[in-house]
């Protein structure tokens, strides 16, 4: 059975109902990167990147300050654009279509791919408000009860709702660090994203918070494809299946995390994990 | 491998390394001294063997500790993680050979209170056999070389070979004049534990080659078997 093409992104539009999840077609990656290069201005931060990065799986980025695993977490959903001189060359595809397309729509593509920050970034908004904004820009939701409803299931599906229920009006910025990465995680699970990006979500949080957030990310994995960013090895080896080693703007190596942090084939990999930084 | 960056990791897999070296050493010298109080029906050596087996004993409990610590503290990875636990196995394969060795040697007490059986000279290069074949695993383990870990791996064929042949010939002494009975059962069992030396010495030419190259070798290795080729 051939699979036939997708719907492309540029024909989804504002306003209309949901922005719907596209199934990739058969046995391809739900995001792949093709010999990406990134340069700010006359400085080259990438070379040559090409990764496959699998649906309802998490994928991890590792490798040293600087090695560009951020620069390419960016490149996912084109956060590389607000940054002044910065250049991206290469095809970035989710589900075959190439994101960096000129008819692209970036502020449609960041509700498909959502990202979280190492530092929690609750809107100066109420509890509710924050999960709700994202939804009403995107015109989810066509009653307030419906908006209630995807509220309070965004909440509740990054592990949130129990802690907040009674207290949805106070401002975002009230709760917890750990609390406060969650309620940025059910902001962007509210849009009904296909990708969530995590740049070193935890690196700011207790071991307590780190904890719950790296459940979530289990519970999360089933249903999304998620792509983080860490400077803990021991993170990368418990919440992903997948890994990639980035050094001085390369892709060293890429496997399955068993493999990666047991029997590395790559000697630089090697070294890293096992803190032979020499 | 360069030093870890910190280098009080690398000083403790280097301490671990030296504790296996010496349960090593100690194996190889229990397991001569046995093969030795049996062929010259020395009780006095096999004694000394049997007060060594403590020692090696409390390596293994040494060893182990350890690796727990190592585990819990330093979080080892990759190649790290390979060597730490084969450590672990390798340790409890060196204690199982001394307690083999010791067994042997306590055979060898009561050898010396039975006629002398002809099949003595059989057991003694099996032994000497054996104790080749654990040298040798023990250098390939120390330099960490798969070549030489694979070749103790193969020859295990021949120690199988060797018991199997000296099976036979205690057989034929025995049916032949019933007297050689008691020395040639105690013989029996001697062989039968040298032929575990020669499987423990191939379990940890497996562990070499896991920790070298992050793969196992075959399940199945050239085996002769005891009850199929009478």
């Amino acid at each position: 059975m051939v699979m036939s093409r997708m719907e492309p992104i540029t024909q989804l539009r504002m306003g209309e109902a949901v922005v719907t999840a596209v199934k990739p077609p058969h046995n391809e990656p739900k995001v792949r990167a093709k010999a990406v290069s990134v340069f700010y201005g006359d400085k080259q931060a990438l070379f040559d990147v090409s990764l496959d990065m699998p649906e309802k799986a998490v994928t991890a980025l590792i490798g040293p300050s600087g090695c560009g695993k951020s620069t390419f977490l960016r490149c996912m959903n084109r956060m590389n654009d607000t940054i002044e001189g910065c250049r991206v060359v290469g095809e970035i595809e989710i589900d075959g279509e190439d994101i960096n397309q000129k008819s692209i729509d970036p502020v449609l593509l960041r509700a498909r791919v959502g990202m979280v920050f190492q530092k929690p970034n609750p809107f100066p908004k109420t509890i509710f408000d924050n999960v709700a904004y994202g939804a009403r820009i995107h015109g989810l939701a066509s009653s307030k009860k419906e908006m209630e409803e995807i509220v309070e299931k965004s909440l509740e599906r990054a592990g949130l709702w129990n802690e907040v229920k009674d207290r949805l009006h106070a401002p975002g910025t009230s709760l917890s660090g750990g609390q406060q990465q969650r309620l940025v995680i059910a902001r962007a699970i509210a849009v009904s994203p296909e990708i969530i990006l995590m740049d070193e979500p935890c690196s700011a949080l207790d071991p307590i918070a780190t904890a719950k957030i790296e459940e979530l990310i289990d519970e999360l994995r089933s249903n999304y494809c998620i792509v983080i960013v860490t400077h803990s090895m021991a993170q990368a080896a418990r919440v992903s299946q997948h890994t990639a080693f980035f050094h001085l703007g390369k892709l060293i190596e890429t496997g399955q995390t068993e493999m990666i942090f047991t029997n590395p084939r790559d000697p630089r990999t090697q070294d890293y994990i096992t803190g032979r930084f020499g | 491998m360069t030093e870890h960056t910190v280098r009080s990791f690398s000083a403790d897999l280097e301490e671990l390394s030296v504790d296996l070296a010496r349960m090593g050493g100690l194996a190889e010298d229990m397991l001569s001294d046995a093969i030795q109080a049996i062929a010259t029906r020395d009780s006095a050596l096999a004694d000394t063997v049997v007060a060594r087996d403590p020692q090696i004993d409390a390596l293994q409990v040494e060893a182990e500790k350890k690796i727990l610590r190592l585990l819990a503290l330093r979080q080892p990875l990759a190649r790290d993680l390979r060597q730490t636990i084969s450590a672990l196995k390798i340790a409890a394969e060196l204690e199982r050979i001394g307690d083999l060795a010791k067994n042997i040697a306590k055979r060898a007490k009561v050898l010396d209170t039975v006629e002398p059986v002809g099949a003595l000279k059989g057991v003694a290069r099996m032994g000497r056999l054996v104790t080749a074949q654990l040298k040798r695993v023990l250098d390939a383990y120390s330099a960490l070389e798969t070549d030489a870990a694979n070749k103790v791996w193969n020859r295990d064929e021949e120690v199988d070979e060797h018991y199997q042949s000296l099976f036979r010939e205690l057989l034929t002494y025995m049916m032949e004049d019933p007297r050689t009975i008691s020395g040639c059962a105690h013989l029996l069992f001697v062989a039968k534990n040298l032929e575990r030396i020669g499987d423990h010495c191939t379990n940890i030419a497996e562990e070499v080659h896991f920790l070298v190259t992050g793969e196992q070798l075959p399940t199945e290795r050239p085996k002769v078997d005891a009850l199929n080729s009478n």
